[in-house]
């Protein structure tokens, strides 16, 4: 499992996919903060991560479409299928290392908030009152932190499971970003809809809704949950894909 | 070192392998032989752990690779009939990906040093595997195999697409294994196994038609003796004659014709030199003996024959299709009904 996490992490690196992805993770994260900052004149940071949300839908795409259909495409899965690695470790290697890239983007993201608490800086002392809090929510921001690297995860094994599906990586990142947009529609669609039991399907279904309480500071731990099963049934679902090819 | 059992593998109504049973000994060379299709790669996926059989078992040096397919599965070294290679890696990067991915325990340093001078890569390990020539890359992907130093190793068409001279290297290369290991090779080139095993398996439409020691085939087309004789005279009474002889088994007229002279294609009885009583017999009658040919007999011939038996087409239909083929009643068919016998027999002693 690890010589496949090492390899799969070294192989971001030695293509131009990483650095790709890490460029344009950057640039649209510190666009996105600006935008919902600076230029609203706000410390409110809520708006940015939903924003970044919608990131993800391109963004993990870059990291997923490759892991699995590359391989299957060059015919390299014999060898990680013959050896003896399980086919679990193998699939958890993969998504360890798709999620350490994601998780290290996110941190390196980080770097936008330093503006942000240096305008606080600024605008406190200058302030007339301490009363009143100025600048940033730290809760808030660890809050949405975590939310938004629950989400990716999530995001990240319904990225590995498409990439199984097809050899084509182009066709599996066209397929994981319309996946990844229907999942997250889905909770605007609700807004349209009186049906109180529909409504409730479709919340419960919605990857966004159960993000806003990370929003407000707070930790859910159904969320919690929430996204830990979502992403563990779709690393299921990887797995049980190549378990039916060899039975096939 | 092998066990293969009653191994059976069906894809939907289609079945691929059907019902294989044999056993590889510590230290052989087996060729595993058959036309396209015929099921090879899927057997050799299934020894791998690759694809998982239908019925039937197999182990690996005693161990069960659906039991214990981890352990099974240290004990192979594969190489697949397309090498799995990563393009962008150096040929440094891959053999030490193999090596953390087997999770080899010799010195690392050493081991790969050592695999690239038996595979002869040594002077492009620093250069990427997109960049190399086939032949290169065939070989990295044996050095792969040859990682951890694995008891068995197979491969699939380990020589296809390379050119002579790499095919050579290749053989040498195998036949050098060989000597401290297991090793299982398919192909469908007849000189490949005949140059290399030291057992011929040959299996068709999933089924295993023939089981025989390399040797003992080769015994075989030695002792056959078939001539074309070219001999001036009335053709019918000619080949009658040719018929009649003792010591032919077999004669019969070739189309070829030079003036009064027809040629004719012979087959003497095993053990029988036909030639100088042939002679005498022709010089009786008037009839000069213009030209003789000894005619070799290929492993080709039987293994078409035996493929074409076992699917129980008429050797006419393949005459047809390729144009005369010598011998196609004679002598080979009969080796190849010998060697299905032989191999018809062993299977129902071993499964007693």
């Amino acid at each position: 499992m690890f010589a496949i996490y090492r390899k799969e992490l070294k192989s971001y690196f030695i293509t131009p996919m990483g650095y790709i992805y890490i460029g344009i993770f950057m640039a649209l994260s510190a666009l996105l903060f600006s935008y919902t900052t600076f230029m609203r004149s706000s410390y409110d940071v809520t708006s940015y991560f939903s924003m970044m949300i919608f990131a993800f839908v391109v963004l993990i795409p870059l990291l997923t479409m490759k892991l699995f259909a590359e391989e299957k495409k060059l015919r390299t899965e014999q060898m990680l299928l013959t050896a003896p690695v399980t086919i679990t470790g193998m699939v958890m290697g993969k998504y360890l290392a798709a999620l350490t890239m994601f998780v290290g983007s996110i941190l390196c993201s980080c770097i936008n908030f330093i503006p942000l608490y240096a305008v606080a800086n600024v605008e406190r002392a200058e302030a007339a009152s301490k009363a009143i809090h100025i600048g940033p929510s730290g809760a808030q921001i660890i809050g949405s932190l975590i939310g938004i690297i629950l989400v990716g995860a999530a995001f990240i094994a319904v990225g590995m499971f498409i990439s199984t599906l097809t050899e084509n990586q182009l066709a599996s990142a066209v397929i994981s970003v319309a996946v990844l947009l229907l999942m997250i529609v889905l909770g605007f669609v609700n807004n349209f809809i009186s049906n109180y039991a529909v409504r409730f399907v479709i919340d419960w279904i919605s990857v966004l809704s159960r993000f806003a309480p990370f929003g407000y500071g707070r930790f859910d731990f159904a969320a919690l949950l929430y996204y830990l099963s979502l992403t563990s049934v779709f690393i299921f679902f990887t797995v049980r894909v190549y378990e039916k090819r060899r039975w096939g | 070192m092998i066990k293969i059992e009653h191994l059976v593998k069906n894809y939907g109504n289609f079945c691929a392998v059907d019902d294989i049973s044999f056993s590889v000994e510590a230290g052989e060379i087996v060729g595993f032989l058959g036309p396209n299709g015929a099921g090879k790669s899927t057997t050799m996926n299934m020894l791998t752990g690759y694809l998982s059989s239908s019925a039937g078992s197999i182990s690996i040096a005693g161990i069960d690779i659906l039991e214990n397919p981890l352990e099974a599965k240290k004990k192979i070294g594969y190489l697949p009939e397309q090498p799995p290679l990563y393009m962008d890696m150096t040929v440094e990067e891959y053999l030490n990906f193999a090596y953390d991915l087997k999770d080899c325990k010799y010195d690392r340093k050493k081991h790969l040093a050592e695999i690239c001078e038996v595979t002869r890569i040594t002077d492009v390990r620093k250069r990427l595997i997109k960049n190399l020539s086939k032949g290169y890359k065939q070989r990295v992907g044996i050095a792969q195999a040859l990682v951890n130093n694995p008891p068995v190793i197979i491969f699939d068409e380990p020589t296809i697409g390379l050119d002579p001279k790499q095919i050579i290297e290749i053989r040498n290369l195998i036949r050098n294994l060989g000597r401290d290991h297991t090793v299982i090779l398919s192909t469908h080139i007849l000189q490949e196994v005949q140059a290399v095993c030291d057992r011929i398996v040959i299996i068709n439409k999933g089924k295993i038609v023939a089981d025989e020691k390399t040797e003992n085939i080769s015994r075989a087309i030695e002792q056959s003796r078939r001539f074309n004789v070219k001999i001036c005279g009335p053709q019918r009474e000619v080949l009658a004659m040719l018929k009649e002889k003792s010591g032919i088994v077999y004669a019969e007229a070739l189309a070829e014709r030079d003036g009064d002279a027809y040629t004719y294609m012979i087959e003497s009885a095993v053990g029988v030199d036909i030639r100088k009583s042939l002679f005498y017999t022709l010089a009786e009658k008037n009839w000069p003996l213009i030209g003789m040919e000894a005619l070799g007999m290929s492993l080709e011939d039987i293994f078409i024959t035996i493929v074409d038996k076992s699917n129980e087409r008429k050797s006419l239909r393949a005459e047809k299709e390729k144009g005369y083929r010598p011998g196609k009643t004679g002598i080979e068919k009969k080796i190849a009904a010998d060697i299905m016998k032989n191999t018809a027999e062993n299977q129902t002693k071993e499964e007693n």
